[in-house]
């Protein structure tokens, strides 16, 4: 199937999502997405920051969507034309759609821990604007502890559900989920039962937001000021493959390797997430990149540097041959001790 | 064209070798010259000022020492977010965060604090970049005409919270004032 998105086209496979088909294109035509994962079944279609507009509904019925369509849940059809970036009817509902997710966060960001890595905050810098209208008292919860390794902020969070479907496709019992409707919604564990599967600490990688952080980190430093690492170490439960947050000699925190998705490449297993913190456990790889827009890269010398080297003539100091010999003073001793000789 | 007549800097001067005047030899017209000279800058403006009675007025955009503020229920503003840190171009500040107690309420204001400040005056320049960085509006350089004290250690240049935190009678008196106001 042929599909255009933002003048660029691609063949893809029948069942792709719009989604999916533009981050095969990768560069700006990606629409962001606060909810999707393509790494979990049944994710998407809740925040609405994927929007896009499609001009050309297929080949067979050319007339274009009425309305902006949820990229992350709409098939792909064959001759469709997509414009994503290009639209100005899709930037201006990004804006709005960004508004929305920001009418209830409390805009923490000096406090949060996920402050550098979040997918919201870079949503709202590329998207959002700069004043609110919300003029309302925003919502807020009582703080709740949900075990001694995650840190739930509820009202940081924009309920996109990844965590739920986290817990229940990558764990056989899960524990929390999403009680209460509408604005009373909220992430929580059945009569405050602390959540202590193997895998469980992938929900905190999962979060877009900074609503599910890693207590061991808890305002240990921030994200920037870190030194990330690939290192792996011989797992049983899980791949082992991680990214080391160091400070110095110190492993601050133990994360999933992200994609430039930011979603996770390999789920890691809670022990190696929380339990090993010691840097003799891991082998180190070498630095983790991020884009070239990322915080994270404040500070970090990781781009290699060719060592200079000058293609000039080979006696560029010493002058070229014919001239030399118009220097009359050539044959007088420079120096009183060569005189001497 | 030879070298002796032109000039390449444009500043050759040829010099004469030709006899002075009598007049010229006396030398009483240029001494009186030269005096002539001296007593003009008497009734000119003074350039200087007795410093220290006299000093002279700052820029209004002077910075000066940093400060890190108080809000007006004299709890501290700064949560350690790092923010300073990342814009400082001299890497002078450094930090470290600490999560706040539940007695703790009245100290700070917000979830987090920063539990070490510190600031290396010997290798600020004072640009004031922490100041535009700060979103708590914790960090301020002041117009203080005493930057650092002079010293001969170079750990007493590393200032702490207890020399840049707003001290309590200070926050005490601007509240007084900004209710009477």
């Amino acid at each position: 199937m042929k599909v255009t998105i933002d003048g660029h086209e691609i063949e893809v496979e029948p069942g792709t999502t719009i989604l999916q088909a533009a981050r095969m294109i990768g560069g700006e035509s990606v629409p962001p997405a606060m909810c999707y994962y393509s790494k979990l079944e049944g994710t998407g279609g809740k925040c609405r920051a994927c929007l896009v507009e499609v001009s050309k509904g297929s080949e067979a019925d050319p007339r274009p969507m009425p309305k902006l369509m949820a990229s992350c849940k709409t098939g792909v059809m064959d001759g469709m034309e997509v414009k994503s970036i290009s639209s100005p009817r899709v930037l201006e509902a990004r804006k709005s759609v960004t508004e929305f997710l920001l009418i209830n966060h409390p805009l923490d960001c000096p406090i949060c821990d996920q402050a550098g890595e979040c997918d919201l905050q870079n949503l709202a810098f590329q998207h959002g604007k700069s004043q609110k209208r919300y003029k309302e008292e925003k919502r807020t919860f009582e703080p709740e502890d949900i075990g001694p390794n995650i840190q739930l902020h509820m009202n940081r969070c924009i309920l996109c559900y990844r965590c739920v479907k986290t817990a229940e496709q990558l764990t056989d019992k899960r524990v929390h989920g999403v009680c209460g409707r509408g604005e009373h919604a909220q992430i929580s564990t059945y009569i405050s039962a602390a959540i202590d599967n193997e895998f469980s600490g992938n929900m905190i990688d999962v979060c877009p937001v900074g609503a599910l952080t890693d207590k061991t980190f808890r305002f240990k430093s921030r994200v920037w000021f870190n030194k990330p690492y690939n290192a792996h170490r011989n797992c049983p439960t899980c791949s082992g493959k991680v990214t080391l947050w160091m400070f110095g000699e110190e492993i601050q925190r133990v994360t999933a390797r992200k994609d430039e998705f930011h979603e996770v490449e390999e789920f890691i297993c809670n022990d190696c997430r929380f339990d090993h913190k010691d840097p003799k456990d891991w082998v180190i790889e070498g630095p983790r990149k991020f884009e070239k827009f990322s915080v994270i890269n404040q500070n970090n010398y990781t781009k290699k540097l060719d060592k200079v080297v000058l293609n000039t003539e080979e006696h560029i100091l010493a002058g070229r041959e014919q001239d030399r010999k118009k220097i009359s003073m050539k044959d007088i001793p420079y120096t009183e001790h060569e005189s001497k000789e | 064209m030879s070298s002796n007549t032109y000039s390449l800097s444009g500043r050759k001067k040829t010099v004469s070798d030709k006899k002075l005047t009598w007049t010229e030899r006396i030398y009483l017209v240029a001494i009186f010259k030269g005096m002539m000279v001296t007593l003009k800058h008497m009734f000119k403006k003074k350039v200087t000022i007795a410093y220290p009675e006299q000093t002279r007025p700052f820029s209004p955009v002077y910075r000066g020492r940093h400060m890190l503020m108080r809000d007006d229920e004299g709890r501290e503003r700064c949560t350690a977010c790092g923010l300073c840190a990342l814009s400082c171009p001299a890497e002078a500040i450094t930090m470290k965060a600490a999560e706040r107690k539940a007695d703790e309420k009245h100290l700070y204001r917000e979830e987090k604090y920063a539990e070490i400040y510190e600031i290396n005056m010997l290798r600020c320049i004072f640009c004031g970049l922490c100041e535009e960085a700060c979103p708590k509006q914790a960090i301020y350089l002041t117009t203080s005409k005493q930057i650092a004290k002079a010293d001969v250690t170079r750990e007493n240049f590393i200032f702490g919270k207890d020399k840049l935190v707003m001290p309590l009678e200070m926050a005490i008196h601007n509240t007084k004032q900004q209710n009477q106001a």
